[in-house]
């Protein structure tokens, strides 16, 4: 049998626009995956740690308020420090153009901005996930 | 043929809230519609028509565009600037810090110091924000909702400073507390004090400060979060009367508070749907406020409402469109009666506005007003059998849940369950799986592409602004009266735990330099800290 | 990481491991029976408590609550939050942690959100060897939190050792819980909510259910909570120390223990033999020509089980 897909959505930071992340979270569901909704507000500690113990394949973060160069890196350090090298990390949001080549060279796989259709994201998520 | 000819485009024709529209509207559907009871005239109850009995024909509405980014001083030389133009009214975005209620120093709030509006920590940011702006001359509108209590006691204090008395000081706070439980989710205690304070603002303005509007019961973002039509009117309507029914029970007489109540709804794409929806709005508040709670003053029954143009309708691909977008949005606002109206800029979703955005925006509002005729007589849909029928509907539809919310317990009870939320959850990803299916069209995105190379522009904010707004900070608590501060803050702990107006315990805490994110923390002490339900 | 090395690093305690196993037992195959082979030995000091309770009455604050306590008295704390898979998709969203936000952190909380991915039996064989590598890990108190809305749930509060039924004011949902059954299976009642009206009238109602039902060393007590302002989580705690005494004095906890064991001992039999017969009946042919014979209606399934286990089953010479 095929393992189960983990994928923690998160929105790290102050915004609480969940739309986007709402929307995401739903359509992992229905297409298998296990998500596990971290909730608004998180600092990038809370969702390295959620990482950790749930043994999730992604962390898809959605953020919108123009912090994703401070916490998006964040979070990846803490990522690796523990261990969790293999995880596919995915950032939604509004993200200028200069600040996505950023964030690809800090670890992030995907970047996908405003009008993405969910059934992409999906397919993304397939097949870049690392198998454990 | 002949079978051929009836045939139309699709199965079911739908809004773009997936409500289902019939071939023609004729007169059995607005059968039961008495014209007295149910629309009355432009001016008179139950202002299905309008609120005035001129409407634009005495004034068109008030085209405010709201701004604001950067720093206090930034801020500052923008309205100096804008009032020399003979603009009289400002309007305040704080960044997100200030809006959950943390200092620009603490750890949560690195990175977004100053990004999507000012930073203000204390009354000196207040106070440079407001340098040389004489407060009894302008208005000035606070989008502000958890800590509102705090940013309107900064302002008082800045006017007394100036030697403005509160009762000359007007302007608007939006202190809409349920919609963010519901939709923006900008909270920060739980429901129940959160509603106290809000209480205490109405009871202390209608005493003090009596020009101010204490709140703005916004749909905007309800609908922002991908809700139908429906929804944002009977949750928006819903919030509306679960704050009245707060003053009343916290004992203020209803027609001391109601009329400085105000609304703030969003004007999507769906022309006719909106229309219906702004009609049915002032119809049921009327009808609520005489009715269930026994307002006697007219100006109690009256819904006004500010209109803002839907920003989840814009589109990053081929961005020009969203100015026809915004072009029917903003009609659907004026045909509805709005009293102000801001039009979107066509990148305003993702980026600062770019200055010839801006001036577009405010131009379809002119040419709306000016040229298209739409202003010269009121309600001009009044009376088509589609529109009145769509009215009613709407009607029905928010009754509905009006009950259904009644049988959870009341407004506060339901957001505890995750029942507003559920819908708007649910409402949006029928949407975005309408649109990705090809059933819902959206120009530029899922049809009519074009190739073209998406670029959201940079929005850099000075990196030194956050450096330079902890400095400022920490210097403002190394050099107050450290010994009042804690005396200040004791009092509001004490104040929080009984059941006094808070206030004037605010007032006197931001007037001793006690930080926002310091009273915050008392009230996180005392209230508690809301956190929300998954809701799938 | 090799099964060996996985044991021993989540005995020593590194969090990453413990996350990797659990993974495995969900995914439920031999490497994952290897596994709780190893560290079976180092199981059996933990405390497991059970919070159940129909949708949004605060279980997972109330969770939050008890952690908080726990952790005050330098204990550390494990929580697995059960939630329903989509029986459509096979997806679920997992939510629980929201209200465990500030704990997560705790070098010496460990919360993992399970799935309880449809199969039967699946749900309770993996949340009980989730509470075992917990256990192995040294955690000294575990948390489960299940929705109580069937069967499903009250299988998995088998694993506890005190259960706590958590219901609130208004809404009724006492007679839901009687009904699922699920009032029986609670060592306390927690109203929660305490601060809505009606709290004092459920808990009036709830004694004199209680009142009625039949005699019992240990009478559920019915506790308040307001557990989105923590107040009466340490009372409740207390109960719940007190509850495990019971338990220890009058031998019900190695009763208990034993209990669970022997089942699972029986669950696994069962399975084993199940995939075993099936897959030597699929093999042999004997598997489609008995459908065949379903499907023309020349076989009823009575006949048809005893035919697939006579020939290859316990009644059958090769095995
Ligand atoms: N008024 C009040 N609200 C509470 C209390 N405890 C929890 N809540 C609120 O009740 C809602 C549900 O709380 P949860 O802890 O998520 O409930 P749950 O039982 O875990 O919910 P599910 O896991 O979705 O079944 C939240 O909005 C909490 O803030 C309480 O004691 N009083
Ligand atoms: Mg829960």
């Amino acid at each position: 049998m095929e393992r189960t897909i983990r994928v923690l959505v998160g929105k790290p930071g102050l915004d609480g626009h969940d739309r986007g992340a709402k929307v995401v979270a739903r359509a992992y569901r229905d297409a298998g995956m296990e998500v596990i909704y971290t909730g608004l507000h998180q600092t990038p500690e809370q969702i390295v740690q959620a990482a950790v113990q749930e043994d999730v394949d992604v962390v898809a973060l959605s953020i919108l308020s123009g912090a994703h160069n401070t916490l998006v890196p964040k979070v990846i350090e803490g990522l690796k420090r523990e261990g969790l090298d293999d995880v596919l990390v995915l950032v939604g949001g509004i993200i200028p153009e200069e600040d996505v080549e950023f964030l690809k060279k800090a670890g992030v796989a995907g970047v996908f901005g405003p009008g993405t259709p969910t059934s992409e994201i999906i397919e993304f998520t397939r097949e870049n996930v690392k198998r454990k | 043929m002949d079978r051929d000819e009836k045939r139309e485009r699709r199965e079911v024709f739908m809004t773009v809230s997936g409500a289902p529209i019939k071939r023609k509207y004729g007169p059995e559907d607005v059968a039961d519609l008495d014209y007295q009871r149910d629309l009355g005239d432009p001016g008179c109850y139950p202002y299905t028509r309008g609120i005035h009995e001129t409407m634009y024909r005495g004034r068109v509405w008030t085209m405010r565009q709201f701004a604001g980014f950067g720093t206090a001083e930034q801020s500052n030389e923008r309205y100096k600037y804008l009032l020399e133009q003979g603009q009289t009214g400002l309007s305040v975005a704080f960044d997100m810090p200030t809006i959950m209620g943390y200092d620009s120093d603490h750890p949560r709030a690195d990175g977004e110091v100053g990004k999507l509006g000012v930073a203000v920590d204390s009354l000196a940011d207040m106070e440079i924000l407001f340098d040389g702006i004489p407060l009894d001359k302008v208005t000035t509108s606070m989008t502000i909702n958890a800590p509102a209590a705090i940013l309107l006691a900064m302002y008082i204090a800045v006017a007394e400073k100036q030697g403005v008395s509160p009762r000359d000081i007007g302007g608007t706070i939006q202190n809409d507390i349920l919609k963010e439980y519901i939709a923006q989710k900008s909270y920060i205690f739980p429901p129940r004090p959160s509603l106290r304070l809000i209480t205490d603002i109405f009871a202390y303005c209608a005493e003090h400060v009596p020009r101010w509007n204490t709140i703005s019961i916004s749909g905007y973002h309800i609908r922002e979060a991908g809700s139908t039509a429906v929804q944002e009117l009977a949750f928006t309507l819903a919030n509306g009367m679960a704050y009245v029914q707060a003053g009343i029970d916290a004992g203020l007489d209803v027609d001391s508070f109601a009329p400085r109540l105000s609304f703030f709804f969003n004007a999507h794409n769906d022309l006719f749907e909106e229309v219906a929806k702004f009609r049915a709005a002032r119809r049921i508040w009327a009808r609520v406020m005489r009715e269930r709670f026994g307002a006697q003053n007219p100006r109690s029954w009256l819904l006004r409402f500010h209109t803002q143009t839907a920003g989840c309708s814009l589109t990053a691909q081929q961005p020009e469109v969203n100015i026809i977008r915004t072009t029917i949005q903003a009609l659907a606002g004026v045909l509805g009666g709005t009293q102000s109206l801001h039009t979107n800029s066509m990148d305003e979703a993702w980026a600062l506005p770019s200055a010839d955005a801006v001036r577009i925006a405010l131009r379809t509002q002119q040419v709306l007003a000016e040229e298209s005729g739409v202003a010269n007589t009121i309600d001009p849909l009044g009376g088509s059998y589609f529109v009145e029928a769509l009215t009613d509907r709407m009607e029905r539809e928010a009754q509905e849940y009006f009950d259904r919310i009644e049988r959870l317990g009341g407004v506060v009870a339901a957001i505890e369950a995750g029942f507003q939320q559920r819908e708007i959850a649910d409402a949006a990803y029928r949407y975005q799986k309408r649109v990705e299916s090809g059933e819902y069209t959206v120009v530029g995105v899922n049809k009519y592409l074009i190739e073209e190379e998406l670029k959201i522009p940079l929005l850099r904010i000075d990196p030194d602004v956050q450096a330079r707004q902890i400095e400022r900070t920490r210097r403002v608590r190394r050099e107050r009266d450290e010994v009042e501060v804690r005396r200040c803050l004791r009092d509001l702990e004490e104040g929080a735990r009984g059941d006094a107006n808070l206030m004037p315990l605010i007032l006197a805490a931001v007037k001793a330099y006690a930080t926002l994110g310091e009273i915050v923390d008392v009230f996180r002490t005392v209230f508690g800290e809301y956190r929300e339900r998954a809701i799938f | 990481m090799n099964i060996e090395e996985l044991a021993s690093r989540l005995l020593n305690q590194d969090k990453r491991a413990l996350a990797r196993a659990i993974s495995l037992i969900e995914d439920g195959g031999v490497e994952a029976r290897a596994l709780m082979k190893r560290i079976y030995p180092n199981t059996g000091r933990a405390a497991v408590v059970g919070v159940t309770g129909a949708p949004g009455v605060g279980k997972s604050t109330l969770v939050d609550g008890l952690t908080a306590y726990y952790r005050q008295q330098g204990l550390r704390v494990g929580v697995l939050a059960v939630d329903p898979t989509s029986p459509f998709t096979g997806g679920a969203i997992l939510g629980d942690r929201i209200r465990m936000q500030e704990r997560g952190t705790d070098p010496d909380v460990f919360i993992r959100s399970l799935a309880s991915r449809g199969q039967v039996g699946g749900l309770s064989r993996a949340t009980g060897d989730s509470i075992r590598a917990m256990d192995a890990f040294g955690k000294d108190i575990i948390l489960v939190e299940t929705v109580g809305a069937g069967q499903g749930e009250v299988e998995v509060m088998r694993y506890a050792h005190t259960t706590l039924v958590v219901l609130m004011p208004g809404g009724g949902d006492e007679i839901q819980a009687i009904k699922a059954g699920i009032l029986e299976i609670g060592d306390i009642l927690v109203v929660n909510k305490a601060d809505m009206e009606g709290a004092d009238r459920l808990v009036r109602d709830l004694e004199m259910m209680l009142d009625l039902g039949p005699e019992s060393p240990w009478r559920p007590p019915v506790m308040k909570t307001v557990a989105s302002r923590g107040a009466g989580v340490a009372a409740l705690a207390e109960k719940i120390e007190e509850h495990r005494q019971y338990l220890i004095s009058s031998g019900g906890l190695d009763r208990k223990k034993l209990d669970q064991v022997s089942s699972q001992v029986e669950e696994i039999v069962a399975s084993s033999l199940l995939a075993e017969v099936m897959s030597r009946a699929r093999a042999a042919g004997t598997w489609q020509e008995v459908v065949d014979r379903l499907s023309e209606g020349t076989l009823d399934p009575y006949t048809a089980a005893e035919e697939v286990l006579s020939r290859h089953g316990l009644l059958s010479e090769e095995g």
